[in-house]
């Protein structure tokens, strides 16, 4: 929970945290410590300096450091904790759905947990998606495109397979599709990250809501126009939003960029946890105002009604969460500090 | 790449003098910035033939390799342009296509050669024009808001003559003017106005807003992985320990320039 200065209490749904295992023992290539070693560096350039953490930590932390950096120190109600499996890379994958369940079992009020799957796995991927909707009831899959698998190095949401896995999730009520599409990093000049399959994929199911992680950026003007076309696609501001620190009005630029294309409706806080922790990023949105110039360009203000909508009510419609009766549920729960 | 008794070699300073002049000269053309501005290269050495060895590693590992290969080429041609270049050769560090890249960039390959069963034989040609628009918008973006600041309406603005553009100081935004004059020149955009699409469309009173809201599109995107790529380069070694002390640890260079000696 938030409360403003003015005492006003404000329901966090983080859309977009992670509880991984990036350390040395599970590294399975130099790929597994290049991978974690980058985003480290996301973490130490984007934080303010008192955030930092040692990179023992980074690399692997506890299911308490989770728990308490989310919802004893941080000020989320509710976390979505992302699956990213990596098995080229880590021993044990980087974060599968079993580690992210093993935790989110212990506080079930708190957290969503979303599986993942790889479409080039092909038949077994379809089992894979039945398996996780009976035995973790998954309401959506985080999908990363850049993935590498054997020989190939990414895949695109258009692809026929990646069809076949969408058509079983429309089937099985997995309605929420987060898809990874941030800055350029692995793909080839066949871009992994390029935005446009997310046009075809929308297109096409349109019972399922297409969440693109870091809105796409550095293609922003490409997300845009797509997910003005779209009406079930959204944005989440990880990545973006830690730029409010570092660079204020590069990040009042993006915001207006998002509220004047796709409107307040359609963009959802997260943090990206552990890259960054929620509670700076909670409080700076807070805090923050468009300055006067961009505002008046683009014709839109960031409210408190905005910011209460972008920081949990847009995510709670799409996973169904029934806010005043959560918010009761959880006010009448301890605080639990988890023990070690 | 010329006989080199031929030419004269420079003595070392002045060799080593041209070859950073040469790098000024290469981008990064996902952001259209200098290479040595965003402290890409590491390491630049000549020996007494007339052979040059320059190192440079990138923000991050997984930097998509595409763009590292033209960097790379850049590299090889400005100092292979060089007159008194013999030899030279061009190291990428830590980048998760290092080996590969490197030998083809270093006989003359083509990105396909490194790449072909992921690229299906295509060159990077397309690549670089449409870093070459990006950039030209980019460039074109900071002389219209400075002409903006300087009072010009938008009127004068599409009309505005090659010749005033040129002959006009913008103070700050001077730099971007003198690239964005060059990149029109090297594409032989620019006829009698200063200002055209890079299609070389005349810009309109009309439809100078939704212009400008293209050229700002641009921007955020570049500005992103602008700001992006330089601070991850800043922080790629940098480690917290538990005992709380924050140290730069990258790894030692491991190329052939480390045995080289300069001159």
């Amino acid at each position: 929970m938030f409360t403003t200065p003015e005492g006003k209490e404000i329901f966090v749904l983080d859309g977009h945290t992670h509880f991984w295992d990036g350390s040395p023992e599970n590294q399975a290539n130099i790929h597994g410590k290049q991978f974690i070693d980058c985003f480290y560096a996301y973490h130490s350039n984007l934080s303010p300096k008192d955030q930092l953490w040692a990179k023992a930590k980074f690399e692997k932390y506890t299911e308490a450091d989770l728990y308490n950096d989310l919802f004893v120190d941080g000020p989320d109600d509710m976390a979505i904790l992302n699956s990213t499996y990596l098995k080229d890379f880590y021993k044990n994958g980087f974060n599968t759905i079993e580690r992210n369940a093993s935790v989110a079992k212990k506080y079930p009020s708190r957290f969503i947990v979303n599986g993942a799957f790889d479409p080039r796995d092909g038949e077994k991927a379809l089992e894979y998606i039945h398996w996780m909707k009976e035995t973790y009831d998954i309401k959506g899959v985080k999908m990363y495109t850049a993935e590498w698998n054997g020989s190939s190095k990414g895949w695109r949401l258009d692809d026929p397979d990646a069809y076949k896995c969408f058509e079983l999730c429309d089937k099985l009520g997995i309605r929420n599709i987060h898809v990874h599409k941030g800055p350029t990093i692995i793909p080839l000049n066949k871009d992994a990250f390029d935005v446009h399959d997310v046009d075809h994929a929308a297109t096409d199911f349109q019972n399922l809501n297409w969440i693109i992680e870091h809105c796409g950026l550095p293609r922003l003007d490409d997300f845009c126009w797509i997910a003005t076309q779209e009406t079930n696609v959204y944005g989440g501001l990880a990545v973006a939003l830690p730029f409010i620190h570092a660079r204020p009005r590069y990040f009042a630029e993006v915001i207006a960029e998002l509220l004047f294309w796709i409107g307040p409706d359609k963009i959802l806080f997260g943090s990206d946890y552990a890259i960054w922790t929620p509670k700076w990023l909670v409080e700076k949105l807070w805090a923050f105002q468009i300055p006067e110039d961009i505002a008046s360009e683009r014709g839109v203000q960031l409210s408190d009604e905005i910011k209460e909508k972008i920081l949990g009510l847009n995510a709670a419609r799409l996973y169904n969460i029934d806010v005043a009766a959560r918010k009761a549920e959880l006010a009448a729960q301890p605080i639990l500090i988890a023990a070690e | 790449m010329n006989a080199a008794i031929t030419i004269p070699l420079p003595d070392t300073a002045a060799r080593l003098d041209q070859v950073w002049a040469a790098l000024d000269l290469v981008t990064d053309p996902e952001l259209d910035e200098p290479i040595t501005d965003m402290g890409f290269v590491e390491q630049v050495a000549v020996d007494g033939e007339g052979g040059v060895n320059v190192a440079f590693r990138l923000p991050t590992y997984w930097c998509s390799p595409n763009f590292a290969f033209l960097m790379a080429q850049d590299i090889k041609s400005n100092i292979d342009a060089l007159p008194w270049v013999t030899r030279s050769d061009v190291q990428l560090l830590d980048h998760m296509s290092a080996e590969e890249m490197n030998a083809v960039v270093n006989a003359g390959g083509f990105f396909s050669d490194v790449f072909n069963e992921l690229t299906k034989g295509e060159d990077l040609k397309a690549l670089r024009e449409k870093f070459d628009v990006k950039a030209f918008q980019r460039r074109q973006e900071v002389v219209i808001k400075a002409l903006q600041a300087q009072g010009l309406g938008v009127a004068d603005i599409v009309a505005l003559p090659l010749a005033v553009l040129k002959a006009t100081n913008l103070g700050e935004a001077e730099r971007a003017k003198v690239r964005y004059l060059e990149l029109a020149h090297t594409k032989g955009i620019l006829g009698d106005l200063a200002l055209t699409t890079y299609q070389r469309a005349p810009l309109t009173v009309a439809g100078f807003s939704e212009y400008m809201s293209l050229l700002r599109s641009v921007r955020i995107n570049m500005e992103f992985s602008g700001s992006l790529c330089r601070g991850l380069k800043n922080n790629r070694y940098l480690e917290l320990d538990a005992s709380g002390v924050l140290a730069s640890v990258p790894p030692a260079l491991t190329t052939s320039t480390q045995a080289e000696h300069c001159g």
